[in-house]
């Protein structure tokens, strides 16, 4: 077998949907059904969901570090909240790809700044860029609304068929949708030819390119790509919360962001999904028992997980389900997570 | 097989959600208190949880044969947050009220929900005008930036005050502040000078200081949220301000009770026009203050008042309608409620749904030691002048 074909059969391995992916949106769907009271919490999982799917593209299959990832996710928020405020796009739908289209402009204009330098420089510059757009605007208040937010956005029924309602059904299921549609994509993407040399360069960028990977454009593009997808976030933000505030900007969102990616474990995309789960999941939970200092307690679990490490935790989670799972299906059925890099 | 597994930490995760789902509402009557409890506001809300708190205490927690259960829950003064939680303690919890709200986003925020699910909204802090007309659910209990702009206005342009500069924190109520106070100032042949918009997540004052001190005015109107005083007195004495000779005037904000106590002398002979003082000599005041005193160590500010009037107000309308929860019938009865606050007497006004007040005009002074805010004059009753003008 030559080389190429070899990369090549694992390429088209990996990409094969396997049954308990499926069961996995299955259950998320379900969600919707199991919990009818819990839409508002649930849909917030799903835009950090998707959010992190955004950092996890630049981070975990490029390598690229991110403390500004707000940026693109205040962008898409103030433009879908502009476009349904002024009346410019009424249709949501329309309105979210537009806005998501507005933070890739962004993204891709910015990402020249990004390439250039590495981690810590990285870090430095998107932490810039996101500072930076905040401060503009809170400084453009007469468009942004300054501190106040954008107050007064009403929300068009999507495809001009689904009202947005008060129990937060209708945006749940757009949000789930979105965040399916732009999964399939993202999974397409990191399965892709593209997607290895990604790999190729994260793991080192000198032996891609002496292999011929045009390392910056790629990751310009995948830059742009990621923040596409966190426009598209924070558009859903705006559309299902009918509100923009200075805070889509703030450095805890990018911070919390990086987080969530830590807690759900970096390059597989399933990553970001399971870790936007956990991490609304504890926040919910602390801020139930103590409003006043569910922060401490947070901080906690973050640095028992981080001394403890995160395999060993799935390990202890999967320890009761491995030992059914064995006795039913035999010894080797055992089930076990992927690393935090996945080959 | 890695699908799988994760498969398996999610249903975890979905075990844990089913805990956490609410119980169902009985015989109790549910007041959702949403307050900033951690970041910048995290004072306003410290002062309202304990005020609520307290008023419980000594009042019991029935009304009209139903138990009075407070769901306290954290929005860190952001407005999204608010939201959410707002709507979930509606849907969810099946709460009667809604009450608490820090800063004006987050009750604005709160105001179509509470027009939509006909729960009456308590604003207990946030203070700008237009809040109360965004619902005909919405009563406040604790004041307006109209209401204490105005009188400080009049009160500097007929004391020697010529020419002002003002510095406003850039948001709502800080515009609020600066167009009421200038309108009355300018009407009473004042002079505007300069006129500086400080960022309100911006607590660093001291280039907008030096500004200040280069256009020489008589005094400096200040509004920066209740919480941000402390700092911005630090500033203005390390600048030298106060041995300058300009005064500070402004709406009572600045000089919170809260943190009045640890400006140091540089605060003394600030003039602001508030609702209340922790040394309103009243008997109802006195006892309040002991109470607050004894049972959390510190000084109530203006927002515990805002509070322990608002859960009080809450009361009385479960009295007045038996213990009857129907949003109209709780509003009809909150509207014209009438009764004497710590802070002085005080009313629900019954077409606005905004309270009217005493505002008194105060000095700061040192009272056994301690900085005081000490009225020496009163303005009797005062609506919220940004609705009276239309």
């Amino acid at each position: 077998m030559t080389a190429v074909s070899d990369v090549s059969s694992h390429a088209i391995a990996r990409a094969r949907w396997r049954p308990a992916e499926i069961v996995f949106w299955v259950l998320a769907l379900s969600c919707a059904f199991l919990f009818p009271s819990r839409y508002l919490i649930m849909t917030d999982i799903l835009r950090l969901a998707l959010f992190t799917l955004s950092l996890d593209l630049i981070l975990g299959y490029a390598g690229i570090v991110s403390l500004g990832h707000a940026a693109f996710f205040g962008v898409g928020a103030y433009s879908a909240g502009l476009l349904a405020l002024h009346g410019i796009i009424n249709e949501p739908v329309i309105a979210l790809v537009v806005a998501g289209l507005v933070a890739m402009v962004l993204g891709f204009l910015t990402s020249f700044l990004v390439i250039r330098g590495v981690d810590l420089t990285r870090l430095m510059v998107t932490l810039g860029i996101a500072l930076l757009l905040e401060a503009l605007a809170e400084r453009f208040s007469n468009i942004t609304g300054g501190t106040d937010g954008l107050q007064g956005i009403e929300m068009q029924p999507i495809l001009g068929m689904f009202a947005f309602d008060m129990f937060g059904k209708t945006g749940f299921f757009y949000s789930l949708i979105v965040l399916f549609l732009l999964f399939l994509l993202a999974r397409r993407i990191v399965n892709s030819p593209f997607g290895l040399s990604l790999r190729a360069i994260k793991n080192n960028p000198l032996r891609a390119s002496a292999i011929g990977v045009p390392v910056n454009r790629r990751l310009i593009a995948i830059y742009t790509v990621a923040a596409f997808y966190a426009g598209i976030a924070g558009a859903l933000f705006t559309q299902t919360t009918a509100l923009a505030s200075l805070d889509v900007f703030a450095f805890e969102r990018s911070a919390d962001l990086m987080l969530v990616l830590v807690i759900g474990g970096t390059g597989y995309l399933y990553g970001g999904l399971i870790g936007a789960v956990v991490f609304k999941m504890l926040q919910e939970l602390f801020q139930t028992i103590t409003p006043q200092y569910w922060l401490f307690w947070i901080g906690l679990v973050l640095v028992v997980m981080v001394l403890v490490g995160r395999e060993r935790i799935h390990r202890w989670v999967l320890w009761g389900p491995n030992l059914i799972i064995r006795q039913v299906f035999g010894r080797k059925a055992g089930v076990a997570v992927p690393e935090s890099d996945a080959p | 097989m890695s699908i799988r597994s994760q498969l398996l930490l999610v249903a975890g995760s979905v075990a844990a959600m089913l805990a956490l789902a609410p119980a169902q509402a009985q015989e109790t009557v549910k007041i959702g208190l949403i307050l900033p409890m951690t970041g910048g506001q995290a004072s306003t809300g410290k002062q309202i949880d304990n005020a609520v708190k307290l008023y419980m205490q000594q009042n019991g927690d029935t009304v009209a044969g139903k138990k009075i259960e407070v769901i306290l829950k954290d929005d860190a003064a952001v407005p999204d947050n608010t939201k959410r939680l707002a709507q979930e303690l509606i849907v969810n919890d099946k709460v009667n009220f809604i009450a608490g709200f820090g800063v004006t986003p987050a009750a604005l925020a709160a105001a179509p929900l509470a027009t939509q699910a006909k729960v009456p909204e308590i604003v207990m802090a946030a203070g700008t005008s237009i809040i109360t007309e965004r619902s005909p659910y919405i009563v406040r209990t604790s004041f307006t930036l109209a209401q204490s702009s105005t009188i400080i206005g009049d009160w500097a342009a007929k004391n020697g005050i010529k020419k002002v500069a003002t510095l406003t924190s850039d948001y709502a109520p800080g515009n609020d502040a600066l167009n009421f106070f200038k309108q009355n100032f300018t009407a009473g042949g004042g002079e505007i000078v300069e006129e500086v918009k400080v960022p309100l997540q911006n607590p660093d004052f001291a280039p907008f200081l030096q500004r200040m001190k280069d256009s020489k005015p008589d005094a400096v109107f200040v509004f920066v949220p209740a919480g941000q005083g402390g700092n911005f007195m630090k500033q203005y004495a390390e600048r030298g301000l106060d041995k300058s000779g300009i005064k500070v005037i402004g709406p009572g904000d600045v000089m919170d009770d809260d943190l009045l106590n640890g400006m140091g002398d540089a605060a003394l002979g600030t003039v602001t026009a508030h609702l209340y003082s922790a040394a309103h000599p009243s008997a109802a005041n006195k006892e309040f203050v002991a109470a607050y005193k004894k049972a959390f160590g510190q000084r109530p500010g203006f927002m515990a008042v805002g509070g322990y009037d608002g859960i009080r107000l809450i009361y009385e309308a479960l009295k007045k309608t038996g213990g009857k929860t129907d949003g109209d019938a709780l509003i009809e009865a909150m509207k014209g409620a009438k009764w004497e606050s710590p802070r002085g007497p005080i009313s629900i006004d019954p077409e606005t749904r905004d309270i009217v007040q005493n505002i008194y005009i105060r000095k700061v002074e040192k009272v056994d030691g301690e900085l005081y805010n000490v009225e020496f004059a009163t303005f009797e009753a005062v609506k919220d002048s940004g609705k009276t003008k239309k």
